[in-house]
């Protein structure tokens, strides 16, 4: 379980995230959907760390994430970054161990973990295992970041956009695998966003931000049917007027 | 050039030695400190800043100026240890560069990958930063290779055996078969490392094993070479067996060099090590830190260089009975004798000029040298007697040109200069039809060749003064003049012509007895 009280990162006087609080139940998957800037990639990274709050607090399972070293805390916690963040130097294996390596692992039992994390991910050991990050597609990279992100069976999992770069395709196949792994692992997760297709598919809530601050939490259906204001009600109309728009491109004849 | 070849070993172990130590040196300092400048922001500025001042300093300048700097704290100022420095330091910018910038230049977001899967600030260094700036890293250790194997070439003035003797004395004694073995040789070698550091990178970043395995071989067994070569040189041998000989860069002093050690070994039968090439002062205070045991020098160069006198009127035997005194007493360095001929400075001109112009001494030159154009060697204008030559004569020429000694007296016959200061003891003034303007005014002290000895060679060596004593007044000026020339234009080397002077010398000997 994951809470976050009062959480605030200022940069000088700007106010990136102000005073966010928020529960994350066990085996929930959160989507934190906005805009660009509105402070959702800060959140999730001063959940490991990567940023430091400026005010508030975080705990995982009622411990305060201050309380161990930071890389301790974040070899328990899954990242999966945005764009790819894959090692070039590595190879596949070499990226997927990386944390299990740290974390001081019998040689036999990281081979068997990556075999079975590859697997998962739906790539071909044998085929995968000794290539670069440069002769993977955008996809089967993608693939790789959240295999070792899961690799040291973290209890919680952070995603910064990890699928805003591919095309629409390969991001419908990867978040239909994202969703079969979360089912199957009982996962624990923040996942970030600004598309709302991606946000309803994966998220058992949502929580809309905006200008560092949260606007509203709730499950999707919560948050079409009951949106606090006009922004929220415009951001959840977008799907309908786009499918209203393919309706009347197939069948023009209906309106006129 | 076989006999040239057959001197390859010793000049190419010693370049070896020089390079790979400098650069092992350079790299072990210059990772380092490039990867601390990297994570203390002020740092970066001042050490990339210092190694750029270092670089500045023209390469033969940073040599050289290890020389005073190494006697002041009282170590090895001549030879290898001077040498060393002043290349590693050399070496050190490039490395250093490019680790700060291989490093700064890593994509910020392979540094938050590492951070996010946990890595601590050591490993972020060591899994991520340093294997992608390798290649950079790498990229300046090969320029560093380049560079400090073409600059140990200049290691030859401060007494480090390098391909560099072949470049030096090549061109002092005009042999440019000695030139050129140097030149490709240097060459060679630089390809050859910047070929095995390519290699090695190239092996690491493709995983390609044998490559690597190739490449570290290769290395390892020129370090290995380097290693025991030096550590022969440096334990192997007894220090005070060995009798260090200096020579200036020039062509009498690199046969007299050879009379010195043909002559000490046949006496003595001791081993002579030679270190040629020197500058002047620096084989100076090399004999007198011990550095050296002989070199021969020329009293009125002690009289004005070291002792600091102004031109005198004092005889011959005066200023010799002089600078013999004030070297024991205040130098610790001893006098054997004089070899029995004069090198004085010397203006000389082309003869059909000194006819035309009527000219017998250097007081008849004075009113014609506004027109005329003075060629001199590097010291020259630097010296006390050209500064005593102006004032006393009122001399003042168009210009002054510094030049090699070896091209000086070319230069006068082909008349890009009019006058130069020549050595009287050098054959080409005759050779090439010069003609000697006498100092009517004393203001050149006598020059006679002297035997100079350190210290400690006195103290535990006096069998080898003993045998330098037979030396004394062996040489006059013609012969002088004759064994110089053999070597400036018939091409003998400095060896074979002190060989046979040795052997002319002992043949006599047998037949006096």
């Amino acid at each position: 379980m994951i809470e976050l009280q009062a959480l605030t990162k200022r940069y000088g006087e700007h106010v990136v995230v102000d005073r966010l609080s928020l529960r994350v139940g066990r085996g929930e998957v959160i989507v934190l959907l906005g805009t660009s800037g509105c402070g959702k990639t800060t959140t999730l990274k001063m959940i490991n760390r990567l940023v430091e709050p400026s005010n508030g607090s975080v705990r995982i399972d009622g411990v305060d994430v201050g309380a161990l070293p930071a890389h301790e805390l974040r070899r328990q916690i899954g990242y999966v970054f945005q764009g790819v963040g894959l090692f070039p130097h590595m190879t596949v294996f070499e990226n997927i161990s990386v944390t299990p390596t740290l974390l001081g692992w019998t040689a036999e039992r990281i081979r068997r973990r990556v075999d079975e994390l590859l697997d998962l991910v739906e790539l071909d050991p044998a085929v995968m295992r000794d290539r670069r990050p440069s002769e993977l597609s955008g996809g089967q990279q993608q693939r790789v970041g959240v295999a070792r992100a899961l690799a040291s069976e973290p209890n919680v999992m952070l995603l910064d956009e990890p699928f805003g770069a591919l095309d629409p395709l390969t991001r419908e196949q990867l978040q239909q695998s994202f969703a079969r792994i979360r089912t199957q692992l009982s996962m624990t997760a923040i996942f970030v966003t600004h598309d709302l297709v991606e946000a309803l598919f994966l998220g058992d809530r949502i929580v809309v931000m905006r200008d560092g601050c949260l606007v509203q939490v709730g499950t999707p259906r919560e948050l079409m049917v009951h949106p606090v204001d006009e922004f929220v009600e415009r951001m959840f109309g977008t799907p309908k007027r786009q499918a209203q728009l393919l309706n009347d491109l197939l069948d023009p004849g209906e309106h006129s | 050039m076989s006999e040239q070849l057959a001197l390859l070993p010793a000049y190419l172990t010693g370049h070896v030695q020089l390079t790979l130590v400098a650069l092992l040196l350079g790299t072990i300092i210059s990772v380092p400190v490039g990867i601390v400048a990297t994570r203390v922001r002020w740092l970066e500025q001042v050490v990339l800043g210092a190694a750029g001042i270092i670089q500045t300093v023209p390469s033969l300048a940073l040599l050289a100026i290890m020389v005073p700097v190494l006697a002041a704290i009282q170590v090895q100022s001549i030879g290898y240890l001077p040498a060393i420095i002043g290349l590693t330091l050399y070496s050190t910018l490039p490395i250093l560069r490019n680790t700060v910038i291989g490093i700064a230049g890593v994509d910020p977001a392979y540094t938050e990958a590492a951070k996010g899967v946990g890595m601590t600030r050591g490993q972020q260094l060591w899994w991520v930063e340093l294997p992608l700036a390798m290649p950079v890293i790498v990229g300046g250790l090969r320029t560093s290779t380049v560079w400090v194997v073409g600059m140990a070439t200049l290691s030859t003035p401060v007494g480090a055996t390098s391909l560099g003797n072949y470049i030096f004395s090549g061109l002092q004694t005009r042999n440019y078969t000695a030139v050129m073995v140097g030149s490709v040789a240097a060459a060679l070698l630089a390809q050859l490392l910047d070929g095995l550091v390519r290699v090695l990178e190239e092996g690491v970043r493709f995983r390609r094993r044998r490559l690597v395995a190739a490449a570290l071989v290769a290395l390892s067994a020129l370090y290995l070479f380097a290693g025991v070569t030096l550590a022969r040189q440096f334990i192997g041998d007894d220090d005070s067996e060995r009798i260090v000989i200096g020579s200036k860069a020039y062509t009498e002093q690199y046969i007299l060099s050879e009379i010195i050690s043909g002559q000490v070994t046949s006496e003595t039968g001791l081993s002579t090590t030679a270190i040629q090439s020197l500058g002047s002062t620096v084989a100076f205070d090399a004999l007198r830190s011990g550095d050296l045991d002989v070199y021969v020098d020329y009293s009125g160069t002690i009289w004005a260089t070291i002792l600091r006198r102004e031109a005198t009127t004092e005889n011959r035997g005066q200023i010799l009975g002089e600078v013999e005194r004030a070297l024991t007493a205040d130098y610790g360095v001893h006098v054997v004798g004089a070899l029995g001929f004069e090198n004085t400075y010397a203006l000389a001109m082309r003869s059909a000029d000194v006819q035309t112009l009527r000219l017998k001494r250097i007081s008849d030159l004075v009113p014609h040298a506004s027109r005329l154009v003075l060629g001199g060697d590097y010291e020259f204008f630097g010296r006390p007697e050209w500064v005593s030559l102006q004032k006393r004569y009122g001399l003042s020429f168009e210009r002054e040109l510094t030049m090699d000694p070896a091209l000086m007296y070319q230069a006068v016959a082909q008349r890009d200069v009019d006058v130069i200061a020549a050595f009287s003891t050098d054959g080409r003034v005759a050779a090439f039809g010069l003609t000697m303007l006498e100092d009517d005014r004393n203001v050149i002290p006598p020059y006679d060749a002297v035997i100079l000895v350190s210290d400690r060679l006195v103290r535990d060596q006096p069998r080898v003064v003993t045998a330098l004593e037979g030396l004394v007044g062996a040489i006059d000026v013609d012969l002088m003049r004759a064994m110089n020339l053999t070597v400036d234009e018939v091409g003998r080397t400095p060896r074979s012509v002190a060989e046979e002077f040795l052997a002319g010398r002992s043949a006599t000997d047998a037949r006096d007895r």
